[in-house]
């Protein structure tokens, strides 16, 4: 199996704060990595760092390394464009861009400079039908994203981020501010994305991890506690403190 | 006209008839001399106006452009002392200024460059504000997607605010509109100088009264259109119902509405 992303002693500081501690964990390719934690664990802070979204907000430092597929993505020459095209992101909240459906989906292959109609509307069908909300939204392409239900909309940000043919999904948490018909239809969502693309995704919802994710990595305080197979994770770990967290002692 | 208003109200004091003789000719123009001049430094102050806001936003600390610390203090030290001198003063001291652009500082076109000297740092805060209202998750999202900052800006950031710079907008306008109105006390021209000169100057309460409320009447059209059409580009509300919108709307403009000169 290879991995797709491997960090090697990952550390970053906001600041003089140190929210990642040498952290090394290898993603590996069509498999769903589920990164666990309690809150302010590091998880979401390791997620944003894999596509360079950290390295937005003022005063962060970062030490160690993250290669994708061989190459690291510090290196100077990588286009984080580029990046960010390979590695596309969804949000916790459903953040869908103030245009309509299509134009929402449309938006990243436009970017990237695809202009003809045909094409476009190949990318856009493609995308939803793989987001699966195509046949809900099929008839109202036009209409605003905004209109739709908060469900909706995530599954209309996965189909953006889908629409750039991505290599790798990750996604922050992308259930959580959903109800629970619209997260089951996420979670089958990513159990079929994940043939075609390698997805990491951060969760507090442990048995959305079990139900969902091939390999589990869990942070504690910034640091990678224990990282492997899920099931082996859940069922046998190996640190103390997942077991703790795991059998809900603290977190 | 003049003659037919006169008979109808049957006026038959000599200097009343004058006076409506008077406004009939020259209210006509009087307010398309104030539309022109609050429209074309409308437009002028949000030329400068809307980048300054724009860059406001983007080039603070925790912008999606960070620009020096020093570059942004000065912006902002600038625009409020622009916006601490009063207007009546703020023209009589940009006047050489207006000579120099415009090659006058009398009537319609002179007073130009004062009001838009005025407006625009009111106008880049009115922006800066709309601009702050709206969620960080899109521009966040945007960043994800490998977009460039003007891309944020012209595709995300903008549209996403539109609504509220609409009302901004119609507020910038109204208050523009009144400061045109008292820059009839140094040369202007429009309703505000009939009401001014002809109206308190010569004491023709008819001239002056009629002067006011044709200008009451403009506000009120203006701020309708700018609410109404904000209203219609809120993609978030137009899917309820009109009126709800329209309620929503009211609310917020209330808020926003400030008292006259409070620019």
């Amino acid at each position: 199996m290879e991995a797709v992303l491997r960090t090697q002693a990952l550390s970053l500081w906001y600041g003089s704060v140190q929210a990642l501690k040498g952290v090394s964990l290898d993603v590996l390719e069509n498999r769903v990595t589920a990164l666990i934690g309690p809150s302010g664990c590091g998880k979401s802070t390791f997620l944003k760092t894999l596509d360079r979204m950290t390295q937005l907000i003022p005063g962060v430092r970062v030490e160690g390394e993250i290669v994708y597929r061989g190459r690291s993505i510090f290196d100077p020459a990588v286009d984080v464009t580029t990046l960010r095209r390979q590695v596309g992101m969804v949000f916790q909240k459903p953040n869908p861009f103030p245009m309509s459906i299509y134009d929402n989906v449309a938006y990243g292959p436009r970017t990237h400079g695809i202009r003809r109609h045909g094409e476009l509307d190949a990318i856009v069908e493609k995308s939803l039908r793989q987001a699966a909300i195509w046949d809900e939204v099929k008839d109202r392409l036009k209409r605003s994203a905004l209109s739709l239900s908060g469900g909706q909309q995530q599954r209309i940000c996965i189909a953006r981020a889908l629409a750039v043919e991505p290599d790798v999904l990750l996604m922050d948490e992308a259930t959580s501010a959903l109800d629970p018909i619209s997260t089951s239809k996420i979670e089958e969502l990513i159990a079929q994305l994940r043939e075609r693309y390698t997805i990491v995704i951060v969760t507090h919802n442990m048995q959305q991890a079990v139900r969902v994710s091939d390999q589990c990595a869990f942070f504690l305080q910034g640091e990678l506690v224990e990282a492997g197979d899920t099931q082996g994770v859940f069922s046998a770990p190996k640190d103390p403190r997942t077991q703790n967290y795991i059998t809900g002692r603290f977190g | 006209m003049a003659d037919w208003i006169i008979s109808i109200l049957s006026v038959t004091d000599a200097k009343a008839a004058d006076q409506i003789t008077y406004l009939v000719d020259s209210i006509p123009f009087a307010v398309w001399e104030t539309i022109y001049s609050t429209v074309v430094a409308t437009a002028f102050a949000y030329l400068i106006g809307l980048p300054l806001g724009v860059l406001l936003v983007t080039g603070e600390k925790d912008g999606i452009r960070p620009l020096s610390p020093a570059l942004m203090q000065v912006l902002n030290v600038v625009i409020n002392l622009l916006r601490s001198v009063p207007f009546l003063i703020l023209m009589v001291l940009v006047m050489p200024l207006s000579r120099i652009i415009l090659g006058t500082t009398l009537g319609t076109v002179g007073v130009l460059v004062p009001l838009t000297v005025a407006a625009f740092p009111f106008v880049a805060r009115l922006v800066e504000s709309s601009l702050r209202e709206m969620d960080r998750g899109l521009i966040e999202a945007a960043q994800a997607m490998g977009c460039s900052t003007f891309q944020i800006v012209w595709k995300v950031m903008l549209p996403e605010s539109l609504p509220s710079l609409v009302t901004g907008l119609t507020t910038a306008f109204v208050n523009i509109l009144g400061y045109g109105a008292m820059a009839g006390a140094i040369g202007g021209g429009g309703l505000g100088s009939m009401a001014l000169m002809r109206g308190w100057g010569r004491q023709q309460m008819i001239v002056l009264y009629t002067a006011v409320v044709v200008l009451i009447i403009l506000v009120q059209i203006f701020q309708t259109i700018g609410t109404r059409t904000a209203i219609r580009m809120d993609r978030r509300i137009t899917g309820k119902s009109w009126k709800a919108a329209a309620k929503i709307l009211k609310r917020q403009a209330a808020k926003e509405r400030r008292g006259p000169g409070a620019l």
